[in-house]
């Protein structure tokens, strides 16, 4: 299948149900008032698809931006404040995203329950303030009636066939426009932050901002939705801020599958369809929310993909059996055999002649009257490989975390390139130019490797935040050619589609590297590369260091002295927490010192 | 401004109705330090209570037999709900046991109006709690006071047991660290199947308490759930004395601001949450980013 029909055919059957939908599903127990109801959900349910089946953004508090969309549309037109229709829709559609953007600042520095609990309380609030004290203008519990219809053109767009259609042609767009932000540079970082969030703020990316613009998004599209409701139905229902406009979106979403921008549309079909024609049957009439209730509680327990997801699942799974079985063969041949020089993004800051690359001045880190790091001082010669050892609670995992700004010291502070970046925070420190590989693997699982290194190279090319949504992910020329010759470099070319998550082992520990890499970094720290790695996995690592040493400055912290002592130019000794010995490598094997204290007067280029 | 009389009249009022969302958050609020589990199906079960009591009341004339039969009641349906569905969510994203005691509270709220029907019952005021007492500077309704009383003897068996016994010890040393108590040897699922049912009586018992003064209804816990909410990020999330202390308050606040303008009570509670999660997000008692 080629690339613009796989892009064209979901949208050609969507349009294809929604024009047909009319005309049938009447038919089958589905009334046209029906119809307009389960496309307003399904536009409100976009934005909170990208907020929670993308971003991971779990909100009980849609209501609020639904109800202040649709009162605040409805008020100026009930009043005569403004004429058209259109005009009001798109101001409480403003209105609700400007509100969007106070609860969403609060918000999204939290996570998991605190998150939900804040959006739950300020719709919660809404809800009490249209009741009461704005009763006056939102008519409290009565609602506001007699909301207009739209004009388009000299066609009055009136209740019935008219109305469905507008509601059709909105949905559309707003879906049009929900899959384009999905597959946009945006929505890649939206997913890259639900996997993983620390991650995608470690490789330069403001998570803070993105959580913040995709919750703007969710709450403009909930307030045109809850706009459109006030129009199709003449009038603004008080409900509309309860609790249960948040809590039905959240069941109908997970019935009709996460993370599909559909799924909404579809869960609100079923759930609107089971309650009208439930009711037929005498007997059953009354149970239909217990039976809704029970299947949404076995979706979230066993088939978490929803009813589309599965679907989707089944299709993929079919079309991957026939195409491929299993991983591909790895090429013959050494990893690295045939290095492609990378491409290596200009550095944020102008090295000062001379200025060292890294620069660590009496950096400590305290727990207490725990001494991690204790006034540690060194430097970091441009394009040289240094490498820091140290037994076991040296300090050299914090010494390095407080280089990447991941940890802020307690005294001391870190340059680069003569600049100080101590305080910045590890997401600001990569956009100076520092990359940071982990001791343990810090990868987007359910992504794959190339949506990685995307993530990478896209914090480089994005900075720290860009909302750039209209655009294909996969359509910057730069960013593309990084993840072309970092998978080169790494090796794992052959493996571009593959998820993450079936990974072998060593290829994760090298692919870890590779995100670090792909940001374009002028000094790339590496925790433990080759931990965990087997002999043969760890001679092809060393070649790639080696390799990557030869076009920016690395620094490593290894246990392996053979290749500690093989690769670094230059090698700073760590013990409890004080520097002990920073030298060429002749002289830390020479130095009796670090015989003594650390090798125990072993023969240096013996393993510890 | 209103009278002094009417003032004092509603902190009563405020007192009453905080210790009652002070049962309910402990409840809560134990549940999600212990298990680290927000229970969004809280509020379904203080509803349970309440019909417990309109049940069983209504068929043996006793309001204390219903309080005994319903805890027993509320203390199984924990039990069941634990074993059959929250233990294997405790490894699973947050967003995940927010979906699923979402979705167990849905099914709860429906079974009963199912069973009940839509309409309110109602549950009569014991004998012991019939009538007004005369305060001197107020006269107040005999068991609105008993309320008070009666919870703050709850609350205080529920002190005893996290505090004062060998279970208890474990239950807050497992909300300090539950992994560490595991390796300490100690069966810590065990602990947490009686946190749960525990938890669940609480807020069954605020229920059945409730449900005297009040038209009992299958939606009757939603309220009560969101404002107990309120209540733990008040006292701090996992906090057993925040959560005394943020239910008191929550109760005050609300029924303080009444008395000036009703229409403020709900606004005022949730203002004063958006607030604190500004200005102290880890509540009174809370510590930062343990939840």
């Amino acid at each position: 299948m080629s690339r613009a029909s796989a892009t064209m055919l979901p949208l050609a059957a969507l349009a294809a149900v929604l024009a047909a939908a009319p005309f049938v599903l009447p038919h089958l127990g589905a009334s046209l008032d029906v119809l307009q109801r389960v496309l307003d959900i399904g536009l409100l349910g976009l934005g909170f698809d990208l907020l929670f089946g993308v971003a991971g953004l779990l909100s009980f508090g849609q209501a609020a931006f639904f109800g202040t969309g649709g009162f605040v549309a409805a008020y100026l037109l009930v009043n005569d404040v403004i004429g058209s229709v259109w005009l009001a829709l798109a101001i409480g559609t403003v209105a609700a995203g400007l509100f969007g953007l106070v609860v969403g600042w609060l918000a999204v520095r939290r996570i998991g329950i605190y998150f939900a609990m804040i959006t739950l309380a300020f719709s919660q609030m809404a809800y009490f303030l249209e009741f009461s004290p704005l009763s006056a203008y939102t008519g409290g519990e009565n609602g506001l009636p007699g909301v207009p219809v739209p004009w388009f053109g000299p066609i009055k767009i009136s209740t019935g066939f008219p109305m469905y259609w507008l509601l059709a042609v909105v949905f559309f767009v707003g879906f049009v426009l929900a899959r384009r932000i999905l597959h946009s540079p945006f929505g890649l970082v939206l997913r890259a932050i639900k996997e993983n969030t620390a991650r995608a703020g470690m490789v330069g990316h403001s998570v803070p901002a993105y959580k913040l613009a995709v919750f703007v998004i969710a709450a403009l599209y909930a307030g045109l939705a809850g706009g459109l409701l006030g129009i199709f139905q003449s009038y603004m229902p008080p409900d509309a801020f309860g609790f249960d406009t948040s809590g039905d979106l959240i069941v109908q979403t997970i019935i009709g599958g996460v993370g599909t921008l559909i799924g909404p549309l579809v869960g609100a079909t079923i759930w609107l369809w089971l309650r009208d024609n439930l009711q037929l049957i005498p007997a059953v009439g009354s149970l239909w929310k217990l039976i809704l209730g029970v299947i949404f509680v076995v979706l979230v327990i066993a088939l978490r993909r929803g009813v589309v997801g599965e679907i989707r699942h089944l299709l993929t799974r079919r079309r991957k059996a026939v195409s491929e079985a299993g991983l591909p063969e790895e090429p013959a041949g050494d990893v690295a055999a045939a290095p492609v020089p990378l491409p290596l993004a200009a550095p944020m800051i102008a090295a000062e002649s001379g200025a060292p690359a890294l620069e660590a001045r009496g950096i400590c880190k305290h727990y207490g009257g725990l001494r991690a790091v204790d006034g540690v001082s060194f430097t970091i010669r441009t394009g040289s490989i240094h490498a820091v050892i140290g037994p076991n609670g040296a300090g050299k995992s914090t010494l390095f975390k407080m280089l990447a700004d991941e940890v802020v010291p307690t005294s001391g502070e870190v340059l680069l390139f003569g600049r100080r970046i101590t305080g910045l925070g590890a997401t600001r420190s990569a956009q100076l130019g520092i990359g940071k590989s982990n001791q343990l693997n810090q990868l987007f699982l359910d992504m794959t490797v190339r949506e990685n290194l995307r993530v990478a190279a896209l914090a480089r090319s994005q900075g720290t935040f860009r909302p750039d949504v209209l655009r294909a992910a996969d359509s910057i020329a730069a960013v593309e050619r990084q993840i072309a010759a970092t998978m080169e470099t790494l090796g794992l070319s052959h493996r571009a589609e593959v998820p993450v998550h079936v990974l072998p082992y060593g290829e994760k520990r090298r692919l870890e590297i590779g995100l670090a890499l792909a940001t374009g970094p002028n000094v790339l720290l590496l925790d433990e590369p080759l931990a965990g790695m087997s002999p043969a996995e760890r001679t092809a690592t060393r070649a790639l260091i080696r390799e990557i040493g030869r076009s920016r400055t690395l620094l490593i912290v290894e246990h392996d002295m053979d290749a500690v002592f093989e690769l670094a130019e230059r090698i700073t000794v760590l013990y409890e927490g004080r520097l002990l010995a920073d030298g060429a490598p002749e002289q830390i094997q020479a130095s009796e010192a670090v015989q003594t204290a650390y090798l125990g007067g072993l023969r240096a280029h013996e393993p510890a | 401004m209103p009278s002094a009389s009417l003032l004092i009249s509603q902190a009563f009022n405020g007192l009453a109705l905080g210790m009652l969302l002070a049962l309910v958050s402990s409840g809560l609020t134990i549940i999600l330090g212990t298990l680290g589990v927000l229970n969004l199906a809280h509020g379904a079960l203080f509803m349970v209570g309440a019909y417990a009591i309109y049940v069983v009341a209504g068929y043996t004339g006793s309001f204390v037999v219903g309080v005994l039969a319903g805890t027993v009641l509320m203390l199984v349906l924990g039990t069941l709900l634990e074993r059959g569905l929250i233990r294997w969510f405790y490894d699973r994203p947050p967003e995940d046991q927010l979906l699923v005691t979402f979705g167990a509270g849905i099914v709860i709220v429906e079974a009963v109006r199912a069973i009940f029907g839509p309409q309110s019952q109602h549950v009569d005021v014991p004998a012991w709690g019939q009538g007004a007492v005369q305060l001197g500077f107020l006269i107040y309704p005999t068991y609105r006071l008993e309320l008070i009383g009666i919870v703050a003897v709850l609350l205080l068996g529920l002190y005893l047991i996290l505090y004062r016994t060998s279970i208890g010890l474990v239950v807050r040393a497992g909300i300090e660290d539950a992994r560490m108590v595991g390796i300490l040897g100690i069966n810590v699922r065990r602990a947490f199947l009686l946190v749960f049912a525990i938890g669940v009586a609480a807020a069954g018992l605020s229920g059945m308490l409730y449900a005297p003064i009040v038209a009992v209804t299958p939606d009757l816990g939603e309220t009560f759930l969101v404002e107990s909410f309120v209540v733990v990020v008040i006292g701090g999330l996992g906090s057993y004395p925040g959560a005394v202390l943020g239910g008191i308050i929550a109760g005050e606040i609300i029924s303080i601001t009444s008395a000036f303008s009703p229409a403020y009570s709900g606004v005022m509670l949730y203002a004063v949450m958006a607030l604190l999660l500004v200005l102290r997000p880890q509540g009174l008692f809370g510590s930062e980013g343990r939840v």
